[in-house]
């Protein structure tokens, strides 16, 4: 018995240790594309290639999701809010749920499913064909070449989608709360416009979305880079690539919610 | 004075975590040669290709190439290093993502300021010196096992190197995509005053076009010469390599208990 | 370098993220209506705000005029001294009245400003001397079932 305890904190002790190595060579890997990121402005094309990979590829998914979350949001919010009599308040509640959480938060998650996996396994297959070994021996440094540009691509699509699910979302609502039910459309719009603060909502939301697009996108490319050089290898890294970058999203969500509207 | 050899291994050690590779092994690569080195999977070879390109460094001893010795160069020496070397990879390692042209023109858009117009003719140069100038416009995910390696050598051959290293360039070639290879890979060499590494297990091949082979076990060199002198070798391991012999020194059976034990046959006597 | 077709989409897609960011801005948020203009500060002492937050807005016949900006609790007087800012281009004579009030039955609160008849106007850092406290539910049921068993009582009398 004592045996097997032994081995089992050994195991843990073991997994615990090879986590927080992990975590230090990413941070080291993050900071290292920090760093090469000059390449990524300086030949901005190689960048713009990435922003249409991330960003514009995922337009449909993130424009289909924001419709009907919004629609969603108005369908749900109607029922709630007339058992109060405040139908009219419906837009407030479609805007401030998007553009405070839903935007940025269902987007980044969005993103993470579609573009990080693309970039985790697209990364992890040039490590496997041996591609990003063949740019080293070329005197090309990979990560100047191939990571930087992909990591500006996502930070950069990641608040435009935040925004355009939001915008799409808050138009859902109306569809459906103004033009299908029947809420007054006057007073959907004007007390909407009323309780949403430019400073304190939109603003915020950018944040985040920001904060969110470099979480995402560094996850995806620590994992791509370090995935090991095999078919399981990398369908793995796209698997903890999807799953690490969603909690990362949901947790850095809870801390930034909490510091940001503190209080209102 | 620019020494005879191109690139000297002196008592290299290598260790790949605990495990000890290359045990203090020697070795010189005079200029202008194809050199060939051989041995059993796994025993270093692609370890000292690495060593020389500068990947990594040796854990002991010195790799000098072209009279400078890799571990004394930072990184702008390295990178200026291997602007000088081509290495071909054993599937190609074309970038999948850009057209052939694309691929053979990257070392000339990335290391130099060439204007389009000039970087298209050298990519046709390159290509049609490989025999394919005509799939440029392809993308590597169409071409075959073998025209993809074409492409990628002529990918190496784009900024002129002084050392060309191949690493299992003939693995898993029909019979004329291997001849055609090894053919380009003596041409090309001869034709641009380089030299020439070949990583490779291709016995018959490799006869027919190199100047010199070693041949690596455990970690150091035990046998080296011409081609007529290898042939004629009666060294055992040496032998038993060149023609493919089942047994004698690299045995057939797996060291085990002896295999009455394992099918209880003893015991059924007994 | 030449243009492709990639380089369209991406234009078009950054374009449409900021298009979608300013009509959040515009149509969705505040920043139309907001006013970014000068303001004089002003200040004054409720006994009770209720629900008061900062930043609630502060109306005049219904219109904004400004904002809250800070709500401090006075050791001294035991009052809450909210502060507030006013759009400067309204005047308000120094016997305004300056009352809590809630918008809708169950809505956030507000300070709203019934102004006097004084000649003189509020200047920046004047005290809004009178003020009418936040109406407090418990104060109100408490008096209501107060004056209903006053009544009684006169009544039985």
């Amino acid at each position: 018995m004592p045996e097997r305890l032994i081995s089992t904190v050994r195991g843990i002790g073991h997994r615990v240790v090879e986590a927080v190595w992990r975590l230090g060579y990413a941070a080291r890997f993050f900071v290292a594309t920090l760093f090469h990121s000059g390449a990524s402005f300086r030949r901005f094309h190689l960048t713009i290639k990435e922003i249409y990979f991330s960003g514009v590829l995922s337009l449909i998914i993130i424009l289909v999701s924001g419709l009907f979350v919004g629609m969603v949001l108005g369908l749900q919010g109607y029922e709630t809010l007339q058992k109060y009599g405040s139908e009219s308040a419906l837009g407030t509640l479609v805007a401030l749920s998007l553009v405070r959480e839903l935007g940025p938060v269902l987007a980044a998650l969005l993103f993470a499913s579609r573009a990080g996996s693309a970039i985790t396994a697209e990364i992890g297959l040039m490590k496997a064909t041996e591609q990003l070994s063949a740019m080293e021996m070329m005197a090309v440094d990979p990560i100047a070449r191939v990571v930087a540009p992909r990591f500006w691509g996502g930070v950069i699509s990641m608040p435009l989608l935040a925004a355009l699910f939001s915008a799409i979302g808050v138009f859902g609502g109306y569809l459906v709360g103004v033009v299908l039910i029947g809420v007054d459309e006057g007073q959907f719009w004007s007390q909407m416009q009323a309780a949403v603060d430019f400073r304190q909502d939109i603003v915020n939301g950018v944040i985040k979305s920001v904060v969110f697009g470099v979480a995402v996108t560094a996850i995806a490319l620590f994992e791509g880079y370090d995935a090991p050089p095999t078919a399981e290898g990398v369908s793995h890294a796209t698997t903890r690539t999807v799953v690490t970058s969603s909690l990362a999203v949901l947790g850095l969500d809870f801390v930034l919610t909490a510091f940001m509207f503190r209080g209102v | 004075m620019a020494s005879e050899n191109l690139i000297e291994i002196r008592d290299v050690n290598f260790t790949y975590d605990v495990r000890p590779v290359l045990k203090g092994i020697n070795m010189n690569i005079p200029r202008g040669k194809v050199v060939a080195i051989m041995g059993l999977s796994g025993c270093g070879k692609t370890t000292l290709l690495r060593l020389i390109g500068a990947q990594i460094l040796p854990t002991s001893g010195q790799v000098v190439v072209d009279g400078q010795v890799t571990s004394a160069l930072d990184r702008e020496g390295v990178f200026a290093l291997r602007r000088r070397m081509g290495m071909l990879f054993q599937f190609g390692a074309l970038f999948t993502d850009m057209t052939v042209f694309d691929n053979v023109a990257f070392p000339l858009r990335e290391h130099t300021r060439l204007p389009e117009s000039l970087i298209r003719d050298l990519v046709m140069m390159k290509l049609h010196a490989v025999g394919l100038h005509a799939v440029w416009n392809m993308r590597p995910a169409e071409l075959s096992g073998g025209m993809a390696r074409r492409v990628a050598l002529a990918r190496c051959l784009a900024l002129d190197p002084m050392l060309i290293m191949y690493d299992e360039p003939f693995t898993g070639l029909d019979p004329i995509s291997m001849s055609v290879i090894g053919n380009l890979v003596r041409r090309l060499n001869d034709a641009l005053g380089a030299t020439s590494i070949i990583v490779t297990h291709d016995v018959q091949e490799s006869l027919r076009i190199v100047d010199y082979i070693y041949f690596m076990a455990d970690g150091v060199v035990i046998a080296q010469g011409t081609p007529e002198e290898i042939r004629h070798s009666d060294t055992p391991f040496v032998h038993q390599f060149v023609h493919g012999e089942i047994d004698g020194p690299m045995a057939f059976h797996y060291p085990a208990a002896p295999y009455g034990a394992d099918l209880e046959v003893e015991a059924a006597h007994a | 370098m030449e243009r492709t077709t990639l380089d369209l989409w991406v234009g078009a897609f950054v374009v449409a993220g900021i298009a979608a960011l300013l009509v959040l801005a515009f149509k969705v948020g505040n920043l139309g209506t907001f006013n970014h203009n000068e303001t004089y500060t002003l200040w004054a002492e409720f006994e009770n705000i209720g629900g008061l937050k900062v930043r609630a807005p502060v109306k005049s016949a219904g219109v904004v005029v400004g904002r809250v900006s800070d709500i401090q609790f006075d050791n001294q007087t035991f009052r809450a001294k909210v502060t507030f800012h006013v759009d400067k281009r309204y005047q308000f004579p120094k016997d305004t009245f300056a009352k809590i009030l809630t918008s809708g039955l169950l809505g956030e609160q507000y300070i709203g400003l019934d102004p006097g008849g004084d000649p003189d106007n509020l200047a920046d850092g004047d005290k809004i001397a009178r003020t009418q406290s936040a109406v407090v539910l418990e104060n109100l049921i408490g008096q209501f079932l107060y004056s209903k068993a006053a009544e009684g009582n006169g009544e039985k009398k």
